[in-house]
């Protein structure tokens, strides 16, 4: 049957098993790299209707989270802060900044300043802020450092397995209440201190985070 | 030489007085045919024109697949309210599909595996043919639980299905049985294809080698690839024997655990009807006579159509006819053997369901099923049946109604009159349902005749070798 085939058929096989790894193995990589969150929707960053920057307000003025973002210890949704909020102070300072001119307007005319949102939560999952920021998950493990960004942007991917890395290890993250708004600190002795700092959190304060289905899909 | 076969006077006197009954073997290929008159009858069908009776089953198999591809088009695009689920019965025709298509699947493992370790050489002629039908069933099979949940590309996303890293962070739970069902059958159906492919090398090679003496290059190129290089050399013979036998090993198994596992999707459960020790004997007996069944439906008229009288002889059908009464007694075994369990268990909730199974509103259900895999079995006790084509043909497919309307019993009726009153329901289909179902047997029919039309049907090489020309005896050794 020499003519049917040539010999070299016979290396076929392997040639076959070759092409299916490289190219499972570069569609598998392009997947994983291109089309899950953590590339679609980090660094998301949308142009905001007023510039105002984080890292101005929380950074180098040292602002806490919680003036603007009122009610996230008790509510479920963080709330963005009114018009009102803003002029609290910019009805002192920069009161005629041209920058500033849709607050003030939003201030006289009572219509909300359209801020353009960032950090989504699809509609079939529930979240509670007020619930992580009460046993210690601080903003910065979800948000990045906000307080370094000029113009504010998604650092985390969100995903699912974003969520269940903590879930699953909470230790590894959570610290005392009372440093949740602080976005540099770290555990000043380590990390190793940190998971043990951690267990003793999750143990006394009886942190159970769910990891079934109906946690977050209710 | 003949000193050998010498009988010795001590010998004769010993069988003259214990005086045996003459048993002889049966013929297994009649007529004392050549092997050369094989391999023209086998490879004439696929060398030869396609017929037209060839043309119009299989135009009106696709119309009827094409049932299957509207009604799973329509349930994927609008969502599984399409069929006729509801609370308290959530599963359904999906299932009871499902496990039919599985049980069907069974008796091409039992007659190219079982059969192949216990050496019953009958199963030479039939096992290809047994063993597609196992593959196209488990095809059928497949299609329900894939797209049963609506959104198909979970089946194939990683971490639902199948264990693989995904960015959801889920991973299946290996302690459903729903789960165990996927393994299981994706397991079964990769044997049975590599079982059935490696049996089916030896004759590709013939294909391979008369497509090219004809000058036909591109079929001799295509059966040449599957033949992958075969030249009947000793050697290849040795590798491909053992290869066979180890297969063969490996299906004996799945025979027995694949049934046991889809059982354990209702064994497990805690719903009365269900949750009971016998299902996985049960379920095995119970796809192993559908199967058998099934393999007759098929075998019949494969038989008069091809001419395959010497291939599939009187013999043939009598074994296959003998297996289907012993497990279809089996069966009927475990339908009353469910009642005294019922009964002797002392479970008020277990002895309603089986009161309710047999007098309560799916009674019908209940006795279509009972008749059909109870009684109609019971003809085979009788040669005469067994000899009568057409008779042992109309029994079969009452065996396979009676297998679907099985699954539908213990399925439907435990989920609609389950432990709340206040829940209970009547299930009935709706039509998507019913065409997607009808369809798969547009998709079964498809696949056998693509497979009678372009793959050699009966396993020359393994006929062979049970001809009489193949035995040094002639066949007159005793």
């Amino acid at each position: 049957m020499s003519k049917l085939f040539p010999k070299s058929i016979n290396l076929l096989p392997f040639k076959l098993l070759a092409y299916a790894a490289v190219v499972g193995g570069v569609a598998t990589a392009g997947i994983t790299y291109y089309a899950t969150p953590s590339y679609a929707n980090v660094g998301y960053a949308p142009v905001q209707p007023v510039p105002f920057s984080h890292a101005l307000h929380a950074g180098q003025l040292g602002m806490d989270c919680r003036f603007c973002h009122s009610n996230v210890e008790k509510s479920g949704h963080a709330n963005i802060p009114t018009s009102q909020t803003c002029m609290n102070c910019h009805n002192q300072i920069k009161t005629d900044s041209p920058l500033l001119a849709p607050v003030r307007d939003s201030y006289a005319s009572g219509d909300p300043v359209p801020w353009v949102k960032i950090h989504i939560a699809p509609d079939y999952v529930y979240f509670n802020h007020s619930v992580h920021i009460a046993r210690g998950v601080s903003c910065v493990s979800c948000h990045g450092k906000v307080n370094e960004m000029d113009v504010v942007h998604q650092a985390k991917s969100l995903t699912m397995s974003f969520c269940l890395d903590c879930h699953r290890a909470p230790e590894k993250f959570i610290r005392d209440p009372k440093l949740v708004t602080n976005l540099d600190w770290k555990n000043p002795e380590g990390e190793k201190a940190q998971i043990e700092q951690g267990k003793k959190f999750v143990h006394n304060w009886n942190v159970k985070p769910p990891q079934s289905c109906s946690g977050c899909h209710r | 030489m003949s000193s050998n076969v010498e009988i010795s006077a001590s010998t004769q006197a010993i069988l003259a007085e214990v005086n045996p009954a003459s048993n002889p073997r049966p013929v297994l290929v009649l007529n004392d045919r050549s092997h050369a008159w094989i391999t023209e009858k086998v490879c004439g069908i696929i060398e030869g024109k396609t017929p037209l009776w060839w043309w119009v089953c299989f135009a009106v198999s696709c119309s009827i697949a094409g049932c299957s591809v509207i009604g799973f088009t329509y349930l994927v695009s609008t969502g599984v309210g399409v069929w006729g689920h509801a609370s308290p019965a959530n599963w359904a025709w999906d299932i009871i599909n499902f496990v039919f298509w599985v049980g069907i699947a069974h008796a091409g493992t039992l007659i190219s595996a079982i059969l192949c370790l216990t050496r019953q050489n009958w199963r030479t002629s039939i096992n290809r043919t047994a063993e597609a039908m196992t593959i196209f069933s488990i095809a059928c099979a497949g299609l329900f639980p894939a797209l049963h949940v609506g959104r198909v590309w979970l089946a194939v996303l990683p971490g639902y299905l199948f264990p693989a890293p995904n960015a959801n962070g889920i991973w299946p739970n290996f302690r459903s049985a729903l789960e165990w069902d996927v393994f299981a059958v994706n397991t079964y159906g990769s044997v049975s294809l590599v079982f059935w492919y490696v049996g089916m090398i030896p004759d590709l090679g013939v294909l391979r080698d008369r497509f090219f003496k004809r000058g036909d290059k591109l079929r001799s190129g295509i059966y040449g690839f599957f033949a992958m290089g075969w030249r009947g050399s000793a050697r290849h013979w040795v590798h491909h024997e053992m290869a066979y036998l180890l297969l063969a090993g490996i299906g004996t198994l799945m025979v027995v655990s694949v049934c046991s596992i889809v059982s354990f999707d209702f064994a497990t459960s805690l719903i009365p009807g269900w949750h009971t020790t016998i299902f996985p004997p049960y379920f095995v007996s119970g796809a192993i006579f559908s199967g058998f069944a099934m393999v007759l439906t098929i075998l019949l008229p494969m038989r008069a159509i091809f001419k395959f009288e010497d291939f599939i002889t009187a013999y043939h059908i009598d074994c296959l006819c003998k297996i289907t009464l012993v497990m279809g007694t089996l069966v009927g075994y475990a339908y009353l053997m469910e009642f005294i369990i019922a009964w002797y268990g002392a479970n008020p909730n277990e002895g309603f369901t089986f009161v309710n199974r047999t007098f309560g509103l799916y009674d019908w259900a209940y006795w279509i099923m009972f008749s059909c895999n109870v009684i109609t079995p019971q003809f085979f006790w009788f040669k005469k049946v067994r000899s009568n084509f057409a008779f042992i043909f109309v029994l079969t497919i009452f065996i396979n109604i009676g297998m679907w309307f099985e699954r539908f019993v213990i399925i439907v009726t435990s989920l609609a009159r389950d432990y709340l009153p206040s829940s209970w329901g009547y299930y009935s289909p709706s039509i998507v349902e019913i065409l997607t179902y009808f369809g798969t047997f547009g998709v079964f029919s498809m696949l056998f005749l693509l497979f009678f039309r372009f793959l050699p049907i009966i396993p020359m090489s393994e006929v062979k070798t049970v001809t009489l020309q193949a035995d040094v005896h002639g066949g007159k050794h005793s």
